[in-house]
């Protein structure tokens, strides 16, 4: 009997396929569309403490192989998210990862205490890479020292209970030594990889596309700079527990990542083009499992780096 | 959100060019019955491991229910990128990834009033099918359509038939009056005592319907056109500037809280910024 259950920072999941943050709206817009108590798990639009309009449009430039996207973490804040869509989530037997991001350590540590007795939630995503702010030096990811600020604020405040997976951005020069510090500062598993900073110039206005000019980079074209950061990581420290994603739009990309390292997949660009993606990744990715001999997707977690003796 | 929407292989019955456009038919099955004119259709392009991963939106020209085998729903395709190109050159036979209906539809009045409906380019598409809806509630129906060139004016005389008046106007002048909808909008309002202007066309365009149309204190429904990744409500970036009747600047998503809108509710002139007091702006 093939198992596909999986493990994600201390938290099981029934089968390894989440949705991607900011890819699954508030999950009442897919659910028109298919059964979401049938994914691993969905993960939440990143929230920020308060209301947010996001940014203006154009938010969304079509790249080769993926998009760029500008939508600057626009949400409803905590409480209205808390009482309206984790309410709702609840009701529909899904399992509940809820992304946050901060302006500031601060507001990490708020978001923590908001969420520590909330009932029905599996882990928080700690979003510490979202690319689309005003200020670079908000994207704590960028540096060690400020990675770990946000990671330990969250840990402080959230409590032992609530696994931590802290969302890495693979735009700097060492992901595992920013892997190291979060890991350091009390993250239980690793979400990879956020979008790519990324940027397209319209040569019909000759200036930058979006209003908010710089994007994040998502779909396939990303895919080997995910492969490749989890691959890194999961070297580095296999103990670790990697949420892998980064261009997975089929059963056989989802394997590649479980491959590299990641012991579940988020999917985000693809669900833009395919609403029913997710489930058809899942069940492609169960028939690839077991075309490959695996009796679980445990098994094949990290499997591309096994000694050359083992070929 | 459209409850109505549905994910089909929907299978091209036709693929013809009229002017610079191409009117496309797909067999979509019982979905028809459910479209409304405004709602939209959502298409995968580019075939199995394209490079283009978003579908293409396209406004409903019009639908046929004929059952679950039968029925038919079409749209009017301007092939100016790679993926509108791309759907244009497949043939008859050829399926397609397609979800619909979508969005939200224009509003109908409940009395017989007096309607006018203005179409820019391939805009004019759904008002076709809304003035034969508006007709059949008893409403006279006039038209005003215009494009830049004669070859971009889209209106088939089985169209041309649900209307009582049709006015065009192109800027080169190739066909009817030489100029912009715009400029022959406000005479027509008040000579045909209008009550109720509906757009759909470039947001310019419905920018400046929506100024005559307040001005004269008509109400003003319209198509909005802004960049869209997913069409179901999930991504977020097609969003514009709305007030609600709280009176609460919101940006809201054009896929599902459009792509129908009142056009008064509408911050016009707000590309790549956010309007001043937008609730989270900050």
């Amino acid at each position: 009997m093939f198992n596909f259950s999986t493990n994600v920072g201390g938290a099981e999941f029934s089968n390894p396929i989440f949705t991607a943050s900011g890819c699954a709206g508030s999950g009442k817009e897919l659910s028109q569309f298919f059964d979401i108590s049938r994914l691993g798990a969905i993960v939440t639009k990143s929230i920020m403490i308060k209301p947010r309009s996001g940014r203006a449009t154009p938010r969304m430039a079509e790249t080769p192989s993926g998009m760029l996207n500008s939508i600057g973490l626009q949400g409803p804040g905590i409480d209205q998210f808390l009482a309206i869509d984790v309410a709702w989530l609840r009701e529909q037997g899904v399992k509940i990862i809820v992304s946050i991001a901060g302006e500031s350590v601060e507001d990490y540590a708020v978001l923590a205490r908001k969420l520590r007795s909330v009932p029905g939630i599996s882990a928080l995503e700690v979003n510490i890479s979202c690319p689309n702010v005003e200020n670079r030096g908000q994207v704590f990811a960028c540096h060690p020292k400020t990675a770990r600020a946000a990671i330990e604020a969250v840990r402080r405040n959230v409590g032992g209970e609530l696994p931590i997976i802290a969302k890495l951005t693979p735009d700097v020069t060492s992901i595992v030594e920013i892997a190291e510090e979060v890991i350091a500062a009390g993250a239980d598993a690793l979400a990879l990889i956020n979008t790519v900073l990324g940027m397209v110039i319209d040569t019909n206005t000759m200036r930058p596309k979006l209003a908010g000019k710089t994007g994040g980079l998502s779909g396939p074209a990303i895919r080997p700079i995910a492969v490749r950061a989890i691959y890194q990581i999961h070297e580095a420290m296999p103990h670790v527990k990697i949420l892998g994603m980064g261009g997975v739009t089929s059963g056989r990309s989802a394997l590649e990542l479980i491959l590299a390292g990641a012991s579940a997949i988020s999917v985000g660009t693809a669900t833009f083009g395919d609403p029913t993606a997710a489930m058809k990744i899942k069940d492609e990715l169960e028939k690839e499992l077991i075309a490959h001999g695996f009796d679980s997707v445990r098994e094949a977690v990290g499997y591309a780096h096994r000694d050359e003796g083992n070929l | 959100m459209n409850k109505f929407a549905q994910q089909v292989w929907a299978e091209i019955v036709s693929n013809k060019k009229v002017g610079a456009y191409h009117h496309m038919v797909f067999a979509v099955g019982e979905l028809a019955k459910h479209a409304k004119p405004g709602n939209f259709v959502a298409i995968s392009v580019g075939g199995g491991d394209s490079s283009m991963v978003l579908r293409r939106a396209f406004a409903i020209y019009r639908t046929f229910d004929r059952g679950v085998n039968g029925g038919l729903l079409e749209i009017v395709v301007a092939p100016h990128g790679s993926g509108s190109t791309w759907l244009t050159n497949q043939s008859p036979g050829f399926k397609v990834d397609l979800i619909a209906p979508l969005g939200t539809s224009f509003g109908i009045p409940t009395q017989p009033v007096r309607a006018l409906l203005v179409g820019g380019g391939y805009g004019s598409a759904p008002l076709f099918g809304l003035s034969e809806v508006l007709k059949n509630r008893g409403c006279r129906v006039d038209m005003i359509l215009g494009a830049s060139t004669a070859k971009k004016i889209y209106a088939p005389l089985d169209g041309k038939r649900t209307v009582s008046s049709m006015t065009i106007t192109t800027e080169d002048g190739t066909t009817g009056i030489t100029g912009k909808v715009t400029d022959v909008l406000a005479n027509i309002i008040e000579t045909n005592e209008i009550d109720i202007v509906y757009s759909c066309g470039p947001m310019g365009m419905l920018e400046a319907t929506s100024a005559i149309s307040s001005q004269l204190g008509v109400m003003h429904q319209c198509a909005v056109e802004e960049a869209m990744a997913c069409g179901i409500g999930v991504c977020m970036t097609c969003v514009l500037p709305i007030r609600g009747e709280d009176g609460q600047i919101r940006m809201v998503r054009s896929c599902i809280d459009g792509p129908v809108v009142d056009g008064a509710s509408v911050i016009w002139g707000s590309k790549r910024m956010i309007p001043e007091g937008t609730w989270g702006a900050k």
